[in-house]
């Protein structure tokens, strides 16, 4: 591996002015994924900054309003087995389980997994060709191995697939990701944390170089105690998902009250459908229901040679998991 | 580049080593303090080869930097038993053929031990999920989920026979 600086930043502040010092800096917390694109050459920081020493980021706040301020550094098993996550919102639970293993879940961090890369063959392979590690060089999963790639949000320029299971949960549930930087805090919404490729797929968060995510905030929401994450893989587990379903539904009678709907591995962001949920409000709640709102998701979705499966795959695991939440519901 | 003293306590004894930032955990336990028990296996972090327990939880050591476990409290399978008083979890693997080439065997029982420490009593799909970590190209599971289980129920039994 390459040689790099290793600095422990002991404060929020001087991680942000460390970051401010060095344009090739990386922070580190867990590395579970940093640390592999370290060993690939696909990240070749000069400077690692670790953030492991920031002694408040790593609190899980259970608030008196139904939300839960979770902290940068919460590692993915603290926030699986906390348990008031597991009663308000299960599916982001049920998501971080479905997710790598033990081991990978005790060291890999909240604030990490938004900032994961995607799992494209192409991205760490330095023979092919890549528009996020190298921009302008092509993409070669357009017409190569493109089974995991997406099909909601691509571009001419990249079909990769998000690869984050708790991601799916969190834009379900309209998260919101604090952020500290020079000029101070910001709160970002979920939605827009995450960037479409465009004509720049390298470009794929909202987040300055020198800003440090600090926590994330899941607003309360209390029908989202009745939310599951269905994960569907090649085998059951330790693998990436074809295609997951994040979901929370409230029923009125026979009537769907509220829905939350969202699905991971096929967009190249954590994707929703305003379309989709506001075709289930007010409606029956009924498998034709379930089944046409899972249509109108995946209206204008571009598959390529090797991933259409995914789009009736994700739409019968709609419906299947909008089944089970009617059911737990009654 | 700036080589840095990393002092961390190992097995029970404490450890002051010299190492370069980009020096992973894996290569100091094994090349500088001789704990050659953990293995590195992929090196990606997918085969759990590498597994040891730093501050009570299972962690891969191929995929953390030593310098990171600066202070850290460290159990490798050497920490567990040795040839002449063999843990119960080995003593178990030995006994239901847990093990067949035993290249993964260190990080399986190191993982193992941790997941008896997590949860005394699992049942077979406990263990299937809490070792999902760990590959065994021999493919071995069954007897090593046996061998988990088996030394499960025998240290639950002396723990009773204690009270």
């Amino acid at each position: 591996m390459h040689e790099f600086t290793l600095i422990r930043a002991e404060t929020d502040e001087a991680a942000v002015s460390a970051l401010t010092a060095h344009p090739d800096a990386r922070l580190i917390a867990g590395g579970t994924n940093l640390v592999d694109l370290m060993k690939e050459g696909v990240e070749t920081p000069t400077h690692l900054i670790d953030i492991n020493g920031l002694g408040d980021l790593d609190r899980i706040e259970a608030r008196a309003d139904g939300s839960i301020m979770i902290g940068a550094l919460s590692s993915n098993s603290s926030v699986a087995w906390n348990a008031d996550i597991q009663s308000r919102f299960p599916m982001i639970s049920d998501a971080i389980l479905a997710g790598a293993t033990t081991q990978l879940r005790n060291m890999a961090t909240m604030g990490g997994n938004l900032l994961q890369k995607n799992r494209c063959f192409y991205y760490p392979d330095h023979n092919a060709r890549c528009n996020k590690r190298e921009p302008g060089s092509g993409c070669d999963a357009m017409d190569g191995v493109n089974r995991m790639c997406a099909v909601l949000g691509t571009s001419d320029q990249c079909i990769a697939a998000h690869p984050s299971d708790v991601c799916v949960a969190l834009r379900a549930l309209d998260a919101i990701v604090h952020v500290k930087g020079v000029e101070g805090h910001r709160a970002i919404e979920f939605a827009d944390f995450h960037k479409l490729p465009g004509g720049t797929p390298h470009v794929e968060f909202d987040l300055a170089h020198n800003e440090l995510i600090t926590g994330i905030e899941v607003p309360g929401l209390p029908f989202a105690a009745n939310s599951t994450y269905l994960k569907l893989r090649d085998r059951t587990s330790y693998a990436f998902a074809l295609v997951s379903i994040a979901a929370a539904l409230k029923l009125d009678g026979d009537t769907v009250d509220d829905v939350r709907l969202a699905v991971g591995s096929v967009g190249t962001v954590p994707w929703r459908s305003a379309g989709a949920e506001d075709a289930m409000r007010g409606a029956p709640a009924t498998a034709a229901t379930f089944s046409k709102a899972a249509e109108i998701f995946f209206e204008g979705a571009k598959p390529r040679a090797g991933n259409g499966f995914k789009i009736e795959l994700a739409k019968r695991a709609i419906v299947r998991v909008m089944e089970t939440l009617k059911e737990q519901a009654a | 580049m700036t080589k840095q003293i990393i002092k961390m306590t190992v097995n029970g004894e404490v450890q002051e080593v010299i190492a370069e930032p980009r020096e992973l955990l894996i290569y100091v336990l094994r090349e500088k303090l001789g704990m050659t028990g953990p293995h590195v296996g992929c090196e990606t972090s997918h085969c759990g080869a590498c597994t040891v327990d730093i501050d009570g939880k299972s962690v891969k050591s191929c995929t953390m930097f030593a310098a990171q476990a600066q202070g850290a409290e460290i159990t490798t399978i050497e920490g567990l038993g040795s040839p002449d008083a063999l843990h119960v979890l080995q003593e178990s693997f030995k006994e239901h053929h847990g093990l067949q080439c035993g290249y993964c065997t260190p990080g399986m029982i190191t993982r193992a031990h941790r997941l008896l420490e997590e949860n005394p009593d699992p049942t077979e799909e406990d263990v299937r999920i809490g070792m999902a970590g760990n590959i065994c190209r021999c493919t071995g599971y069954q007897n090593i989920v046996k061998s988990i289980l088996s030394a499960a129920a025998e240290m639950n039994a002396s723990k009773e026979a204690a009270q």
